[in-house]
């Protein structure tokens, strides 16, 4: 029998022994965002809150999805689940944008190498297919219990998509747009930032909604190591087997879920329409 | 003088095995034994030709001939694999990084077949792209850009996206972003064959009244002999990789050097590039008037058959034709000279007259077309009206055949 896990274990524990004071350090600098969002969203007022997320839903995606998210907060907040939420939505957005700064980076440079893309493919399938819960453990193991793990899981399994729709998009540009960039002389940078990443943006954007909606999922299984928000109450509603207590927290995962969507996906359809013309 | 562009035995390879390639070239292997041993391609084999300042130079070739990869090598947007690039005298193939982008900034532009442009960008923030990646300040920038645009006729259209253009004016939107960099050198790859044939004609057009204003040098890349004779100073013919001819339009027509370029030169209207200085017979027989009398110029006709001569003065000035029937009977009535029978008011040609202009004279039966300088009337050579039908008429025949 080959023992695997073994090995694992063994490199997972090498991990915490010796980059303690880093996962330390991470561990602090990760739980002052998450907290700082929380207490933002937190010392506002609700309805502050509610029309501010209502407004742009409704500036960006129309006035239906405005209304829907208006109703879907104001339904969230009369549930009594409006800190969980509040919660729950500081975990996606901290997780999502740390996902998207690495994620990003990553696909720009597995588009521009093929030996990095090489690597980073067999790794990308490997943290999107292996079981999430799994990434619970050892992210308990350098963190403890509490937000911060949740959020390095969630980080690990929602970044996969920024990476690849990164790369997707930027190897979709047409290949004489970029002769002819280079013709003229463009330095690599120039070529990135004026002609490839506009051109890949609507893509770009894509994995941007993946990533913030795989976020999402993840944040509500890591309330298994405590990390708090919405997941805590579906989480009780199947320990205690609380029927009305599981739908009421997964009713507010769906209103959140529907309105990060609609919001996310509306910045790449305008960039589409806008190319397209 | 010194050529702008000099390319000197410039070599490209596809494929891994490129030294093995290069060595196997160099020993005089075909193509299929260096593919058969290597696995790799030869793009483009020993190239060597120079190009002046301000001509305008086609390569001319089928797909595959690899005139594009040539052309790309000027600029290294592909890497030569051998050879040398000489742009006044700078060997380009050399230059890293930093200064092979200067290069690309200032001295040489290129247009390309597919366009290239920004599609997320308008017009005029197209036209100023290269000069944007200088870093020309912006309002310096967009001026240049609005100039060059209201150059190549684009003027209303700079606030437009790219899609919303047909193609000849997105083409003009490529020519403009070329331009707008005022480059010495300006690669043109296939430019104008994505457009339909009249927007084509009216392309080529346009470029050479730009050229004329300009006197860019311009190296264009065509599968089209006819673009190329119409538009080329100089026209140099691809085929697998190797340059076959350089030549001008007439002598690639001509002379063509091989079957080859002979079977391309067939299908050309020939009338339109064909001119008097070819066809005619440089040393035509003449009546010299005052030496030669009636008695003279009738010698001259029993010799070569003739029964109408040119009549030239001495030093050479063409005055007219002079017919057998009217010379003899000058000849009966005693005069001393033909001077009472030279037709004089008879249509003549210069050197650079196309066939197709001449084509009037076709109709005047057995009249040979004098060609004369048109500087001081002196003839430089007769063209017999059997040539000219040959020409007209029977153009479509393979003159090598």
């Amino acid at each position: 029998m080959i023992r695997i896990g073994k090995y694992i274990e063994q490199f997972i524990n090498w991990l915490t022994h010796n980059f303690n004071p880093f996962f330390k350090m991470v561990k602090v600098g990760v739980e002052t965002m998450v907290d700082g969002v929380v207490g933002l969203f937190t010392f506002l007022p609700f309805y502050v809150v509610i029309a501010l997320v209502a407004i742009l839903a409704w500036r960006r995606a129309g006035w239906g999805i405005g209304v829907v998210t208006a109703l879907g907060l104001s339904l969230i907040y009369a549930m009594g689940y409006w800190v969980p939420t509040m919660e729950t939505l500081s975990l996606i957005l901290v997780s999502a944008f740390i996902a998207l700064i690495i994620g990003i980076p990553l696909g720009i440079w597995a588009a521009r190498s093929k030996t990095a893309g090489r690597v980073m493919r067999p790794l990308l399938d490997f943290m999107q297919t292996m079981p999430a819960f799994v990434y619970l453990i050892p992210a308990v193991l350098f963190f403890g219990l509490g937000k911060v793990p949740g959020v390095f899981a969630t980080i690990i399994f929602a970044m996969p998509p920024a990476v690849r729709l990164t790369t997707l998009g930027i190897s979709q540009v047409p290949e004489d747009i970029v002769e002819a960039t280079r013709s003229f002389g463009a330095t690599p940078r120039q070529l990135l930032f004026k002609v490839e990443l506009p051109l890949a943006l609507p893509t770009i954007l894509a994995g941007v909604n993946q990533t913030i909606m795989m976020s999402l999922s993840m944040v509500v299984v890591s309330a298994m190591i405590a990390a708090g928000g919405l997941g805590e109450i579906v989480l009780k509603g199947i320990t205690q087997l609380k029927i009305g207590l599981g739908f009421e927290g997964g009713i507010a995962v769906v209103i959140l879920a529907i309105i990060l969507d609609r919001i996310t996906q509306s910045f790449g359809k305008k960039k589409l329409k806008k190319n397209a013309k | 003088m010194m050529p702008k562009l000099k390319i000197e035995n410039l070599t490209l390879i596809f494929g891994r095995e490129q030294q093995e390639a290069l060595q196997m070239l160099q020993q005089g292997k075909s193509k299929a034994e260096i593919l058969e041993h290597t696995g790799a391609t030869i793009g483009v084999k020993n190239a060597s030709f120079e190009i002046e300042k301000g001509e305008f130079f086609v390569i001319m070739g089928l797909s595959g001939s690899g005139k594009s990869s040539l052309l790309r090598c000027l600029n290294r947007l592909i890497e030569p694999s051998a050879g040398k690039v000489l742009l006044n005298n700078v060997d380009i193939t050399a230059l890293p990084d930093a200064d092979l982008q200067k290069v690309r900034r200032k001295e040489i532009a290129m247009v390309f077949q597919k366009f290239g442009l920004l599609p997320h960008r308008s017009v005029l923030e197209n036209v100023a792209f290269g000069l944007e990646l200088q870093g020309t300040p912006a309002a310096e920038r967009l001026e240049k850009a609005r100039n060059v645009i209201e150059l190549v006729g684009l003027k209303g259209y700079e606030n437009m996206m790219p899609a919303e253009l047909s193609g000849g004016m997105q083409q003009r939107v490529g020519l403009a972003r070329a331009l707008a960099n005022e480059p010495e050198v300006l690669l043109m790859d296939e430019a104008f064959s994505a457009l339909d044939p009249l927007i084509r004609t009216q392309m080529q057009d346009e470029l050479l009244d730009l050229q004329e204003k300009m006197h860019k040098t311009i190296v264009f890349i065509t599968h089209d002999l006819d673009e190329a004779i119409r538009l080329g100073d100089r026209i140099a013919i691809m085929k697998d990789g190797e340059v076959i001819q350089i030549g001008t339009p007439e002598e690639i027509l001509t002379t063509p050097a091989n079957e080859y370029v002979s079977s391309f030169v067939e299908k050309v209207d020939r009338k339109a590039i064909i001119t008097a200085s070819s066809l005619m017979d440089t040393k035509p027989t003449t009546a010299v008037f005052r030496k030669d009398g009636p008695e003279g110029s009738l010698r001259k006709m029993r010799a070569t058959g003739l029964k109408i001569l040119p009549a030239v003065t001495v030093d050479k000035h063409f005055l007219g034709f002079v017919y057998l029937h009217e010379v003899l009977e000058v000849k009966q009535r005693g005069d001393k000279t033909i001077e009472a029978v030279i037709h004089r008011d008879v249509p003549v040609a210069h050197p650079d007259t196309t066939v197709e202009q001449m084509l009037p004279f076709i109709a005047e039966t057995d009249k040979p077309v004098a060609v004369v300088n048109p500087a001081n009337n002196k003839l430089l050579g007769l063209i017999s009206q059997t040539s000219l039908i040959i020409e007209t008429m029977g153009s479509q025949a393979n003159p090598q055949a």
